[in-house]
């Protein structure tokens, strides 16, 4: 291809208050080419490319567009300069239709809206490159990967040469984010260029000509994929050595600790988000959740911790000691707690609900706890001590325990979540996407305090996106689909392709 | 490079996180002395007068003479109270604006008590009386919207706003029933004979014990805010309902509760009016300090302390505002357009103390 780079970033500095997102950064971005823009949570990847796509304007530097300097203020100058982006959530009308919704605000030329004569252009745009869409399908009937490919052709829609995606696969099943590889290849192919935001090792090294590598808002290098494995990339990102591997220890003297049996939920709005879910967990082991995201993991969770009202079915807690069957149904969290059933949660929204995020480090303690203790004053003594404690085991990154939680970085966050669920020594222990937008190192903590967990005889429930995650770490492994189990597999035998395929049955007609 | 054709943006904004305090502050004396000079500005215009001293003039009608300045420190205690009782809802996210009418029932509660009892009890007893119903009727004014928004999930801002006009319409009723004379509609001094049920004064100081009451009150609510399990409560709801139902706390339970405080503090507001200062009844006594006080709360961040000085702030500029136009010989308008630049400045600041202006300035590269 042409010598001249389609996009050139030249020292391109953005700062939010006193934290510096990007610093300096220079990379090119070629015609016909793949890059990727690598690093992991935190390290600026979406500043950088948000800058290119007129969502934010960097304080300093320059941006050059095939040669030219380019000043974007505003997304449509990006869509002036051919450049797209998809953004990591979706931006869509819920109530319009997939045409509705590529040509809303594409006003440009004709001030008239033609359903006809724009759909027709979709349908090419589909054909061209191996799209599958209904352009009159409704946004609320589309599973998240049609959303997604409805976002991808708005950019071509409006003649995007220059197509950024933000994490495109963090809400797709692996058969769906190949598909999405090849559509990608193929544009690359027609000359356009494609790049796409990730910390996903293995998507780089498969789709990539080049990576860029991005650590707290520096620029390391670009590497060509061909000539890069993940060990050399990890170790860019991270900036030093890191092994990947998570010890799996054999379950100690499992027994049943927790039963689920038949239970159906509603949700607010009528529609059924669990159908007949049975399973059982085991003490002593780590039970692996995989699905897609939405798929009934959240109100699995909260039902079995007192905070989604059940239409029917039984949830049963057999104390370990005794032996005792406890009928956890229908109780509030406070009445679990009050039956001696020692059940901790980490929640997927850890800011908003696991935590509050204006209260310091001491008073995010207190919320579990506050209520001990006679009279009408509360005490900070001892939550005081376990923040301490956790600051100090942890290792947690915060100038004081006084620090609101919403200051630190996300890894911190869930330390102290997690910290503060464990503190009250569980017998069960679940925990929605514990590491999602966790740094490699603190997610491997996190591994280690579930394994620690799992070791003292707590019975885990894990939900997770990355199934190499949940195959490397789990005992065993449910699958659920449109609030449906649909299998029960051994991690020790099982494939990702297998998990994949049971992660779209059941609930069939919304996805063929 | 042809750069004729490329502008950049020439400002935009940066936001700011953690800005020490004392830079909080010298961005907030720095609006008010704007605000001051601005002022100075249109009064000379209007006027002709000197601008220094028209301050001169404003510090002058807040501390000129004792009776001034025991007046204003009486309106502050008035405005500190009703801005204690809205500022627990306001924490909990309950944005309750009805606090004119809550304080207004509170004052037609303490009326009454002294209207159709006084004389009939010993003083100690009537006082005992005023003090239950005046706090029992505004709490019950105040958890009606309560209960509508924690169970039925209403709009508090509006239900509260519209009890508001009952109350008013409520008091008009009684003003005419127990008028004096009859059917004049006004009801004049309650048992300004007997003065029963009248607060006393303390070492000849009419509104030394409002004052001291209302102290009392801002250290309560402080400490029930900061130190007890309900005043935790009250923040897990206000940050995060999700947050709250997660551990455990009945959102509706504290929302009721919250209410039934905050109508109980109005209720002893009213009874500081009626009671401590006015002794009489009229539909306006309230006089706005109820949608004022919600300003007072949210300037000091709901916090009881910062509010003594919010609300001085506030009282002095109404106080020095008016005497200026009775000075001047400007009618009221005149001191509420002052009082409204003023306010407006300080609201405004906050903006400045969240984000930093940045000018692009030429050439500024690197």
């Amino acid at each position: 291809m042409a010598d001249t780079p389609a996009i050139e970033l030249q020292h391109i500095t953005k700062s939010f208050g006193s934290t510096r997102a990007n610093h300096d950064i220079s990379l090119s971005v070629y015609h016909g080419e793949i890059l990727s823009i690598l690093g992991e949570n935190g390290s600026g990847k979406t500043t950088l490319m948000n800058m290119i796509a007129g969502i934010y304007f960097p304080d300093h530097g320059r941006i050059l567009i095939d040669g030219e300097e380019a000043i974007i203020r505003s997304p449509r100058d990006a869509y002036r300069y051919r450049i797209g982006m998809v953004h990591q959530h979706f931006k869509l009308v819920d109530v319009f239709t997939a045409v509705e919704n590529i040509i809303l605000g594409d006003n440009e030329e004709s001030p008239r809206f033609n359903l006809k004569t724009a759909a027709a252009k979709v349908r090419e745009i589909s054909d061209q490159y191996g799209f599958e869409l209904d352009p009159f399908k409704k946004i609320y009937d589309m599973s998240v990967s049609e959303k997604q490919t409805v976002e991808i052709i708005k950019t071509l829609f409006r003649g995007a040469d220059i197509l950024i995606l933000d994490e495109p696969t963090a809400v797709l099943t692996p058969q769906e984010a190949e598909k999405l590889f090849a559509v990608l290849r193929r544009m690359r192919d027609a000359g356009k260029s494609v790049v796409i935001i990730t910390h996903k090792l293995h998507e780089v090294l498969s789709l990539s000509d080049r990576v860029s590598v991005l650590r707290k808002g520096e620029y390391i290098g670009t590497v060509k994929t061909s000539e890069a494995d993940e060990s050399l990339l990890t170790e860019m990102m991270v900036g030093k050595k890191v092994t990947l591997n998570i010890t799996r220890t054999e379950p100690k003297d499992p027994r049943e600790r927790l039963k689920v049996q038949n239970l159906n939920c509603y949700a607010i709005d009528g529609v059924q988000v669990l159908k007949n879910v049975s399973f059982t967990a085991m003490s002593g082991e780590i039970l692996g959740i995989a699905g897609i995201a939405g798929s009934g993991q959240r109100e699995l969770l909260e039902a079995i911790a007192g905070l989604q009202r059940v239409k029917d079915g039984e949830i049963y807690y057999i104390h370990p000691n005794s032996g005792k069957i406890e009928d956890l149904t229908e109780k509030t969290t406070l009445q679990i707690r009050e039956m001696g059933v020692r059940l901790s949660f980490v929640p997927e929204d850890r800011i908003g609900m696991g935590l509050v995020g204006n209260m310091s480090i001491t008073d995010n303690m207190l919320l579990r706890s506050y209520r001990s203790g006679r009279g009408f004053f509360l005490r900070r003594k001892q939550p005081q001590q376990l923040a301490d404690d956790i600051v100090e085991q942890l290792e947690v990154v915060t100038p004081d325990t006084r620090t609101p939680v919403r200051r630190l970085s996300g890894g911190n966050v869930q330390k102290i979540l997690v910290g503060r669920e464990i503190a009250s020594s569980p017998t069960v222990l679940m925990a929605a996407y514990p590491v999602r937008g966790l740094d490699i190192n603190s997610s491997y903590l996190i591994y280690d305090l579930l394994n620690e967990q799992k070791e003292n005889g707590v019975a885990v429930i894990f939900v997770g996106e990355d199934l190499d995650v949940l195959l490397e770490l789990c005992d065993r492994i449910l699958v659920i689909s449109s609030g449906e189990i649909t299998g029960c597999v051994d991690a020790r035998g099982a494939t990702k392709e297998e998990i994949g395929m049971m992660m779209t049955q059941g609930g069939g007609e919304k996805r063929a | 490079m042809h750069k004729s054709h490329v502008r950049e943006p020439r400002v935009h904004l940066v936001k700011r996180d953690g800005l020490p305090w004392w830079k909080a502050w010298l961005i907030r004396i720095v609006a008010v002395v704007l605000a001051l000079i601005v002022c100075g500005i249109i009064t000379l215009l209007v006027t002709g007068k000197n601008p220094i001293s028209v301050y001169a003039t404003m510090v002058d009608g807040c501390f000129g003479t004792a009776r001034r300045t025991w007046n204003l420190f009486q309106n502050l205690a008035i405005l500190l109270c009703i801005s204690l009782a809205v500022t627990p809802a306001f924490r909990m996210r309950f944005w309750n604006t009805g606090a004119e009418g809550q304080v207004l029932m509170g004052c037609l509660a303490t009326a009454a008590c002294m209207i159709l009892l006084g004389g009939r009890l010993s003083q100690g007893a009537l006082f005992a009386v005023m003090i239950v119903t005046s706090i029992v009727t505004s709490a019950i004014w105040a958890v009606i919207p309560a209960i509508f928004r924690a169970k039925w999930n209403t709009n508090e801002t509006l239900f509260t706003l519209m009890m508001n006009y009952i109350a008013i319409q409520i008091v008009s009723y009684f003003t005419y029933v127990w008028s004096v004379p009859k059917g004049s509609g006004q009801i004049g001094l309650i048992n300004s004979a007997t003065q029963a049920g009248w607060m006393p004064s303390i070492g000849g100081h009419d509104y030394l014990i409002n004052i001291i009451i209302v102290a009392v009150l801002t250290v309560v609510i402080y400490i029930y805010l900061r130190n007890t399990k309900h005043g935790y409560e009250i923040s897990v709801v206000g940050e995060s309902q999700s947050t709250a139902r997660y551990i455990g706390i009945s959102v509706p339970k504290v929302i009721i509760r919250t209410l039934l405080l905050s109508g109980a503090i109005c209720g002893i507001a009213g009874l500081l009016i009626v009671s401590g200062t006015d002794h009489t009844l009229t539909r306006s006594m309230v006089g706005g300090r109820g949608f004022t006080a919600i300003m007072v709360s949210w300037m000091a961040k709901f916090n009881p302390m910062s509010m003594v000085l919010t609300s001085f702030i506030i009282v002095f500029l109404q106080k020095g505002a008016s005497e200026i136009s009775t000075i001047y010989g400007l009618n009221s308008s005149f001191s509420d357009i002052l009082t409204g630049i003023i306010i407006f400045f300080i609201i405004g600041c906050e903006f400045f103390i969240n984000y930093r202006i940045r000018i692009n300035a030429k050439g500024e590269k690197e």
